[in-house]
């Protein structure tokens, strides 16, 4: 007799996410120094910025503007009365021991956005609303180097620069909606491109101006109460936020099922090199923040006038664009989204399709060659010599059957470096299409006379040769000749 | 009022190192400053917004304007140490 197996209890994760993200201004959020990235240490310094007493800071327009924005194509609720409060900690990267933030008033709350998840194999899409609890200013800290050791523990001493302390920072909290990995790393490069799409940030990672926090916790699934959550840190990459949350998900459930390692409430930093997540040492009682009021900053009250102002300066988004894509050009899902990752290309291609071009035939171009070529050559779109104008005119004479997509092929390296206009260079070159019948039969009676062997196996049954045969006429075309009435005309010649 | 745990939690927070009889000074000076503004406890408030200004004012901005300050090394030499460009400080306690 077999007895049943106990059902194996299933948990489930809960994931937030916090991300930091730098607005690029010209200036810091409080004073007029730049907010450049990778100056020197302590270029970017003032009286504000280290806090000398008797400052007075004075609230950037733009990274009000941004702010709002980015909440706006976040779907927030802006606040129509919102202020800074002085979040206090010490530690040596805040030079004024506290940092100017916002606590229960932030500029945007109650937000949303799409993300989308795509199974690779299938090619389907899933997607999912993630909510936003709020998005809010404040300023960036300085950077600590620790001396004498590659690590804080070992460090005799350590060194502080300002440059970075004051540099503008939206910090957009997500609702405990994501469940994996995946639909974090994607929901995080989802917030990425909305920043990027509107110009108030880069998003680069590498350099530390997107920067993603995530609060995790497992429970078994159906249950409505949260476990533990862990805090953790320290990722540089959207494939590094993947693979912490997973390694979190396994050691999580793990310590609840062997019931070994009780989870605490901790902050813990991913380790790159080693592909787990470690505990830092917890800071117990110096987590009291104690907000108040900055009393240095008077309060903010967008108007309508100013709002509506912003909200129509948003450029079209890049769900929306995916969707119209989908929607009214009919590319595919995957298409869309490459097309659409990043602002640049997804203008570059509407450009193209602006000139009649069949859209995907012109996606095709864009996703391929000419991505291929940017990666290769390290170039952004801008840099090339073809303009989308130029493009169109080329797809269009691939499509009215004036020159093959061989020839196509053959032309694009002169117009990435050179630019040009494709239709000039095919008449300049004589690279037409050669769609008289009468003409590629001429070749092909050529091509036949000169290869008498083949002919003969291919009559004596080895049909594979045709191929061959193709080769053969369009080489002597110059790659000119209808590539399609080629081997229809072949085909009768060859059985003829 | 206010007991002398709250005064040590207080004095932990801020980095402040208290003698015992500072932490009874404290308590009894803190208390008695914090009574005198409880008073404001018997007014009713109900129906009163809390305010976060003491003048009425709101969108003190200024343009994305660089202008950088000229004089960086007078607020390095300020500092109770530095090494080349960095401030240093002590080595940093985890805990």
């Amino acid at each position: 007799m077999t007895a049943a197996a106990p059902a194996k209890t299933e948990y489930e994760a809960v994931i937030g996410l916090e991300i930091h993200c730098q607005l690029s201004t010209n200036t810091k959020i409080f004073t007029s120094s730049s907010a450049e990235f990778g100056a020197d240490p302590n270029t970017h310094i003032d009286p504000i910025t280290v806090g000398m007493p008797g400052v007075l800071p004075v609230l950037n327009e733009k990274v009000l503007e941004y702010a709002v924005k980015a909440g706006l194509a976040l779907n927030c609720q802006i606040a129509p009365y919102s202020k800074f409060d002085r979040k206090q900690y010490f530690y040596p990267d805040l030079p004024k021991n506290y940092q100017i933030s916002q606590f229960d008033l932030p500029i945007a709350e109650h937000g949303w956005i799409n993300i989308e998840l795509v199974d690779k194999k299938s090619g389907t899409v899933e997607r999912k609303k993630i909510g936003i609890t709020r998005l809010h200013m404040e300023e960036d800290a300085g950077k600590l180097v620790h001396a004498g050791s590659d690590n804080l523990a070992g460090s005799t001493y350590s060194l502080v620069d300002y440059s970075r302390a004051g540099v503008p920072l939206i910090e957009i909290v997500s609702e405990p909606d994501l469940r994996t990995g995946k639909e974090a790393a994607e929901y995080a490069q989802e917030v990425r491109r909305v920043v990027r799409y509107l110009g108030v940030g880069d998003g680069n990672m590498q350099e530390g101006s997107l920067r993603c926090d995530v609060n995790i916790s497992i429970r078994p699934k159906g249950q409505e109460a949260f476990g533990t959550k862990v805090e953790i840190k320290n990722m540089n990459s959207f494939s590094a936020i993947q693979k912490a949350i997973d390694y979190e998900i396994e050691r999580q459930t793990e310590a609840v099922e062997s019931g070994d390692e009780e989870i605490v409430q901790e902050t813990r930093l991913w380790d790159e090199s080693t592909q787990v997540t470690k505990s830092m040492r917890s800071k117990e009682g110096s987590s009291d923040y104690r907000y108040f009021p900055e009393p240095d900053l008077p309060p903010i009250e967008v108007s309508k006038k100013q709002l509506e102002s912003w909200q129509s300066e948003l450029p079209e988004l890049p769900a929306n664009k995916r969707d119209r894509y989908e929607k009214e050009l009919g590319l595919s899902a995957y298409d869309t989204r490459v097309l659409t990752d990043d602002r640049s290309i997804a203008d570059y291609f509407e450009r193209t399709i602006a000139t009649g071009a069949d859209a995907k035939t012109s996606a095709n171009w864009v996703m391929g060659d000419i991505a291929g070529y940017l990666n290769a050559e390290k170039l952004a779109i801008g840099d090339i010599g073809l303009t989308p104008e130029g493009l169109g005119e080329m797809v269009n004479l691939i499509t009215a059957g004036t020159i093959s997509n061989k020839i196509g092929k053959d032309l694009l390296p002169t117009l990435l470096k050179d630019g040009g206009s494709p239709k000039a260079i095919v008449e300049e070159k004589g690279l037409v299409q050669i769609s008289d019948p009468a003409a590629i039969e001429a070749l092909i009676d050529e091509v036949i006379a000169a290869n008498p062997d083949e002919l003969a196996k291919y009559r004596a049954g080895k049909k594979k040769l045709q191929g061959f045969f193709v080769g053969k006429v369009m080489k002597q075309s110059g790659g000119r000749a209808d590539p399609k009435l080629t081997n229809q005309l072949l085909g009768k010649k060859l059985n003829g | 009022m206010i007991d002398i745990e709250q005064v040590r939690k207080v004095a932990l927070l801020a980095r402040l190192k208290l003698t015992d009889a500072e932490e009874q000074q404290f308590t009894e000076q803190l208390s008695s400053i914090l009574d005198y503004v409880q008073q404001l406890d018997e007014l009713n408030t109900e129906n009163v917004e809390p305010t976060t200004r003491a003048i009425e004012l709101s969108n003190i901005t200024r343009q994305d304007d660089l202008k950088p300050f000229e004089d960086r090394e007078s607020i390095l030499d300020i500092a109770p140490d530095r090494e080349d460009d960095f401030f240093k400080v002590p080595k940093i306690l985890g805990s």
